[in-house]
């Protein structure tokens, strides 16, 4: 090659790379992250959107590896104590630097009261500050997963939050707002440049990340499209250059068009139903004076009057998984040999309603977001028609996830479903939040049914300090076991992923679904 | 319709048949002579009117006897079957002959939810329609009669209205109502408040024909007669100008019906109408536009027929009365 075509190719590369620094990047989701506050709700999409922003200590890579975030480093130095030393030179978007001071209110703020992440920060005990840039991690129990169990625990400037008023977080179930409702002073790799709730947020990237990024993109609109039509036309015609999820009826459509790229994959997440087994009565049911989902022959009748592959068939079009677990295979401790279903069994669970004592059945009154979960309020229709072959009426009330988490997570629930990844990927948060009985540190949080059994109560802080992983794995069958046999869900399956975007974006897809910007790159 | 109005002021009496009597006031014997009066003349005559006429009719009974004659009740979840969703109409590849216009994705019959939805869709139109009217006749009336102060307020007031297009009121009113009233009680009054926010909305034609006829009637001597004995002015409004001012807002309201139904359709799209266990033509639309990307037109394009269809039919009917009751026409 002569050196005048090296000086234009390379003038050519110099050409791209100039076009290619500068990149905007709008992406879309079926709904709104409900607030800035990475503290405020522990949904995917909302931790998502937030963790552009602002860190956790120990993050994930893009095979779900742990890697150093604000934590460049971490050992065990006794069963209850952890020491992880803090990355030095970062500096919140305000300018102010990160400190242990920050790491330590951050734990206050996740544990107080309104906070919805307590449970990635409640086998904690304490944060001892040894310097600067040095903390040590107290745990009550033996946790040797801890690092794995704390990437979704933001941390925040304890000077920013307390000069805005905003050192609590605002309890989002009650529909409060605090300046870290709107604002963010985080130390990611992008920032927050305008936020309008339900319309669209814009971020910009960090021009003083402490690591220079993959990404190209300067500028990050992200839009809640609703409408599942509407959404696909934005892609088609590149109002947009990514979104998710894909409505299922047009993967094949899309597939065919060659401006699109449609990626899917397995994904993480269990859909279940929930049933309230804790209050005498039900809030939302014509049965008075006595509460038919503490007998498990209606929770039962229900799960098998519940057919999961015509809804497998018929409204996930084939992706999605049925299960019998409450957590997917690839995280740890999932038991394939427990993943059987009761047959699907109308005429058995009408048996068991007449055996149980409701021979016409009952009215309940069902919970279901419309933009969550893949057709998700479909499901729900399908399940109310279902359930109707065994005379239960259900009153299915779906609403947009902004009015139904508020709703749910303060319990205000009969029957309701939920979608749930344990994102330290492994099977003890998902008995710690969505099966052990509501506790302390965030314990059932999200068992919004209140499910009781005494026996998983106990094995749950000997899994979380158990060190042999057989033993382990033993351990969590059992608790699973015990959970199925007294059906205290209804596990429905989980749903795969499926992104769009236009060819000349390349990301990474993770099974959790996240979608980090600091590896997009638009060409 | 501004044209009805207009026509109205300039001739006032129009509900009279050949020979001058007021129909009104004539008893029985309707039926007989009915056949052969003008009016059913010019509509034997009018190929138009009795096509729309007759499809109107189907349309009519289909969607008032829906529970008796369509093939499913969509609303009875016992009889739905997850593995009939997405079947397609009979005639294509994979139809049954059950579902002869297919299903959606609950496995509902499309035939059967249009006929349930055009049932919503007409009982939205005609309420709202009639509360329309009940207010802008009473509005209309009472400025055209007693004038002065009164007149200005209420027309000015109409005025203002008329220049929002009604369905941003409608959308106006909805939404208040939706702020106001608690979530749960909502889908229970949802149907009411889409009947208050639609006739509220349209009044203002109204109130404006009947009182540029009022305001002429007035002056007539039968009237300054009534005045004369001692009637008072409610009962002359009532008896003596009400009777003499309703033919053109018949008509209107016969056209109006139709710009109601597409107005409760326009706002059940939007998903702020009807809540979707009642679902009326509109939502339907709405539900079935989601798979149009998908190929599974049928949920969709079937309801937009029949609202189609359904409107088309209604103003055609409403135009030819405008016409046959118009004396000039004859």
């Amino acid at each position: 090659m002569t050196a005048l075509k090296r000086a234009a190719a390379l003038v050519a590369l110099l050409l791209l790379a100039a076009t290619a620094d500068a990149a905007l990047f709008r992406f879309a989701d079926q709904g709104d992250a409900i607030s800035m506050d990475p503290h405020s709700l522990n949904e995917t999409l909302q931790l998502n959107i937030t963790g552009n922003i602002y860190e956790p200590l120990v993050g994930r890579g893009k095979k779900l590896e742990l890697i150093p975030l604000l934590a460049t480093s971490w050992k065990q130095t006794a069963p209850t104590l952890w020491r992880f030393n803090l990355r030095k030179g970062v500096k919140f978007h305000d300018g102010s630097p990160f400190t242990a001071d920050d790491v330590i209110f951050s734990y206050e703020r996740a544990k107080s009261e309104g906070s919805d992440v307590k449970t990635y920060v409640g086998p904690i005990k304490e944060i001892r500050r040894v310097d600067d840039f040095t903390i040590d991690v107290a745990t009550t129990e033996p946790f040797p997963i801890l690092p794995d169990t704390i990437n979704s625990w933001y941390i925040m400037s304890k000077a920013w939050c307390e000069k805005n008023n905003a050192a609590t977080p605002v309890d989002v179930r009650k529909g409060k707002e605090n300046v870290a409702t709107m604002k963010a002073n985080g130390t990611g790799p992008f920032m927050l440049k305008t936020r309008e709730p339900g319309v669209k947020t814009v971020l910009v990237s960090n021009p003083n990340y402490w690591e220079k990024v993959e990404s190209n993109v300067t500028e990050a609109v992200f839009t809640p499209i609703k409408n599942d039509a509407t959404r696909v036309a934005a892609l088609i015609t590149a109002e947009i250059d990514m979104m998710e999820p894909v409505p299922l009826q047009d993967v094949e459509k899309l597939k065919s068009n060659g401006d699109l790229v449609i990626l899917q994959g397995p994904e993480l997440r269990t859909i279940f139903l929930g049933m309230d087994q804790s209050r005498d009565e039900l809030l939302f049911s014509s049965v008075k004076g006595k509460n038919p989902f503490k007998d498990k022959r209606v929770r039962q009748a229900f799960y098998q009057a519940i057919d999961i592959e015509a809804i497998k068939t018929r409204i996930m079009r084939g992706a999605s998984t049925p299960t019998n677990l409450m957590v997917a295979p690839g995280i740890r401790g999932f038991a394939a040999e427990l993943n059987k279903r009761l047959p699907y069994d109308p005429a058995a669970a009408k048996k068991l309603m007449v055996e149980a004592g409701y021979p016409d059945g009952f009215e309940v009154g069902m919970n279901c977001p419309n933009d969550r979960y893949v057709n998700d309020s479909l499901i729900c229709q399908a399940i109310a028609a279902m359930l109707a072959k065994i005379d239960v009426k259900v009153n299915l009330m779906a609403e947009t996830k902004v009015t139904y988490f508020p709703k749910i997570l303060s319990r205000n629930t009969s029957f309701y479903l939920l979608g749930w990844t344990p994102s330290s990927y492994d099977s003890h948060n998902a008995l710690f939040a969505l099966i052990m009985s509501p506790g302390a540190n965030g314990q059932g949080q999200f068992n919004l049914g209140s499910y009781s059994n005494k026996r998983i109560d106990a094995l749950g802080p000997q899994i979380a300090s158990e060190l042999d992983e057989a033993k382990r794995n033993a351990m969590i069958a059992e608790a699973f076991k015990l959970h199925a046999d007294d059906v205290g869900h209804l596990p429905l399956h989980q749903q795969a992923l499926a992104w769009a975007m236009r060819k000349n974006v390349s990301l990474v897809q993770l099974a959790d679904n996240n979608n980090w910007l600091k590896w997009v790159v638009v060409k | 319709m501004d044209q009805a109005g207009d026509r109205a002021r300039e001739e006032p009496v129009l509900l009279t048949d050949s020979t001058g009597e007021v129909i009104v006031t004539r008893a029985g014997g309707r039926l007989a002579t009915a056949w052969t009066s003008d009016i059913f003349y010019s509509f034997r005559r009018n190929p138009v009117a009795v096509v729309s006429t007759i499809a109107l009719a189907v349309c009519l009974i289909a969607a008032f006897f829906a529970p008796w004659v369509a093939p499913h009740n969509p609303f009875d979840l016992k009889t739905l079957s997850l593995q009939d969703a997405l079947t397609p109409p009979a005639w294509e590849q994979g139809g049954r002959s059950v579902f002869v216009l297919g299903t959606d994705d609950q496995g509902r019959d499309v035939l059967s939810a249009i006929m349930f939805g055009a049932r919503i869709s007409l009982l939205v139109g005609l309420a709202s329609v009639a509360l329309a009217m009940l207010l802008g006749v009473t509005l209309g009336l009472i400025a055209g009669y007693v004038g002065g102060k009164i007149d200005a307020i209420i027309m000015r007031i109409a005025d203002v209205q008329l220049s929002f297009p009604a369905i941003l009121i409608a959308l106006l009113i909805d939404g208040v109502a939706r702020a106001v009233l608690p979530r749960d009680a909502q889908t229970g009054v949802a149907l009411a408040v889409l009947v208050l926010a639609i006739g509220l909305a349209n009044w203002v034609q109204y109130a404006r024909t009947v009182r540029g006829s009022t305001m002429v009637e007035k002056t007539k001597e039968y009237v300054q007669a009534a005045r004369v004995i001692g009637i008072t002015p409610l009962r002359i409004m009532r008896r003596h100008l009400l009777p003499n001012v309703m033919g053109p807002v018949l008509v209107l309201a016969t056209l109006n019906i139709a710009t109601a139904i597409i107005t409760e359709a326009t706002l059940s799209f939007l998903g702020v109408g009807v809540p979707p266990t009642q679902p009326s033509l509109g939502t339907l639309i709405r539900v079935g536009n989601d798979f149009l990307f998908s190929g599974e037109w049928w949920i969709t394009i079937f309801p937009g027929i029949a609202l189609v269809i359904m409107v088309l039919a209604i103003n055609l009917v409403g135009d030819w009365l405008r016409d046959a009751l118009n004396p000039k026409l004859r």
